[in-house]
């Protein structure tokens, strides 16, 4: 592999790992609040597939963005109203049933909708435009992905240590009666995080899919499960192992399939995290529980 | 004597089909330290607990300065200037010792600053461990956060559930001066307590509740006094 098709494949693993992490920081943060894996998050990713599809042939891709990142943050917001506050106070287990279902309602509902045929994803002219640098070239998207990707997890970072909300989410993840007792109002507090999630996702369609220009009901389903196993690498409950996990498994998908090993990539991600739960659990930065009575 | 600033009257809190609190009544009067005492399981934490409205009341009311508390969210309590110090601390261990006092005035939106030096003052050992994770203080300074907590809302009553539990007897003494201080400070408590020697001494009116119900009352030297309570809590034998 010559040094340029090297630096070629870092910048692509680079890029998909941006649009991984963005996706993985919303598994981490509900688990973080509700201790719950939202197995319909890699879902309302494809759902936001096709939001973009349609809020652009009606009204033009650039107010189609903001169109879709509204109706992908109410999605998950709904979600989370309708399928798992009900059950809040039900065994864990049961919330987590919830969640496969809504996974498997959204995948059968857009099936139904939609037909399970390819959609073309819209093209966006800008981001589709080709950049040189030095001697590796690349759609715009791919090098706008990790520059937005650190962006966004800059200022996410930022409201959960420097602003009260932040202070309020911190506090909810590990107590909700004593939040209570503060006069946090907790329902507000999860559904806030279910809007930074659900959007963190939208913007992740956005960047993926303008990369592989079709949507199907099942297009969440597998980089749902990858950005799960990122966020587990990184050690679920933390926005900077997420967005590592993210950029981790990026990289070394890109790899593989640039090795010749395009079958063996999907397996090897599920490896990682077979070998991570054997020798790490935490994940890299997952933080051990103490529980100081 | 001064008003009743909390009235509960006729009070049953159940669990599932135990009843935990079979109809209790009393009052806390404005300016005052009242004290809850009595064994494990009598229903003095249940007592507290559907105050702030963490567990359903099944009957009777809780009237809070002249306002019914029974129908009201934990979370509006606060607003109302009650607030309660969980048992067993309870203090955000993921936050600093600043962001937890800041956490106790969420509901609050004017300047701060006053009461974190209010609250330094009263507890000096916060203000050098400012910066800290609240999850590395020890027992004690957990106690005085939690405590330090509650009073950043400004409340009118401050519940406090067995503030003394789990800590060294000169780290108790030391709660129990603050709680003497606060009071002093215009702050009325209500104390649920299982030492009830320390909780009596403080207390200008105690009341021991056993199995559900409130078997004596007086003020505090009273009970301290009383044979029966000498025996039962105090482990002083009859002569």
């Amino acid at each position: 592999m010559s040094l340029n098709v090297f630096f070629q494949h870092c910048l692509t693993g680079i890029s998909l790992g941006g649009a991984y992490a963005l996706i993985a920081i919303g598994y981490t943060m509900v688990y973080g609040i509700l201790r719950l894996i939202n197995f319909a998050h890699g879902d309302i990713f494809m759902v936001a597939g096709y939001f973009m599809i349609f809020a652009t042939a009606t009204f033009g891709w650039m107010a189609g963005i903001p169109i879709m990142l509204i109706c992908t943050v109410i999605l998950g917001v709904v979600i989370e109203k309708a399928a798992y506050k009900p059950i809040r106070t039900a065994p864990r287990m049961s919330v987590m049933i919830s969640a496969i279902g809504v996974s498997y309602l959204l995948q059968n509902l857009t099936t139904y909708l939609f037909t399970a045929l390819p959609r073309p994803y819209p093209e966006i002219p800008i981001l589709k435009r080709i950049f040189q640098i030095g001697s590796v070239s690349a759609s715009l998207v791919t090098f706008l992905t990790p520059v937005l990707t650190i962006l966004l997890v800059v200022i996410l970072v930022y409201i959960t240590n420097h602003t009260k909300i932040g202070m309020a989410m911190r506090a909810v993840s590990r107590d909700f009666e004593t939040s209570r007792l503060m006069g946090i109002k907790i329902n507000n507090v999860i559904s806030i995080t279910f809007v930074i999630g659900s959007f963190l996702a939208g913007v992740g369609a956005l960047l993926y899919f303008t990369d592989r220009m079709s949507v199907t009901p099942f297009s969440g389903t597998l980089p749902g499960l990858k950005c799960f196993v990122a966020a587990v690498i990184g050690g679920i409950g933390s926005v900077p192992g997420a967005v590592v996990g993210g950029f981790v498994i990026g990289i070394c998908e890109t790899f593989l399939i640039a090795l010749g090993y395009s079958t063996f990539s999907d397996a090897f991600t599920f490896i990682l995290l077979i070998i991570m739960l054997l020798f790490r659990p935490t994940g890299l930065f997952g933080e051990k529980m103490i529980d100081k009575v | 004597m001064s008003k009743n600033l909390l009235e509960v009257r006729d009070l049953c809190v159940s669990y599932g089909g135990i009843r935990a609190v079979k109809g209790i009544s009393f009052d806390v009067p404005e300016g005052e330290v009242v004290t809850l005492i009595g064994a494990n399981g009598a229903g003095k934490s249940s007592t507290l607990r559907s105050i702030a409205g963490l567990e359903k009341a099944s009957g009777g009311s809780i009237q809070f300065d002249g306002k019914e508390l029974t129908q009201m969210g934990t979370e509006q309590l606060v607003t109302e200037g009650i607030t309660l110090v969980p048992e067993g601390r309870r203090v955000f261990p993921n936050l600093s010792v600043l962001e937890n006092l800041k956490i106790g005035a969420y509901q609050r939106k004017d300047a701060l600053e006053e009461d974190t030096e209010w609250i330094y003052g009263l507890f000096p050992r916060l203000k050098e461990r400012s910066w800290q994770m609240a999850g590395t203080l020890s027992g004690g300074e957990q106690q005085m956060l939690a405590i330090g907590r509650a009073l950043m809302s400004r409340p009118k009553l401050i519940m406090m559930d067995e503030p003394s539990l789990g800590l060294a007897p000169i780290v108790v003494q030391g709660v129990f001066d603050i709680i003497r201080e606060i009071n002093r400070q215009g702050v009325t408590i209500l104390l649920v307590e299982q030492n009830a020697n320390m909780a009596l001494k403080a207390a200008h009116r105690a009341y021991v509740m056993e199995t559900g119900q409130i078997t004596l009352s007086g003020t505090g030297k009273e009970l301290a006094e009383n044979e029966q309570v000498k025996a039962a809590y105090l482990g002083k034998t009859k002569k």
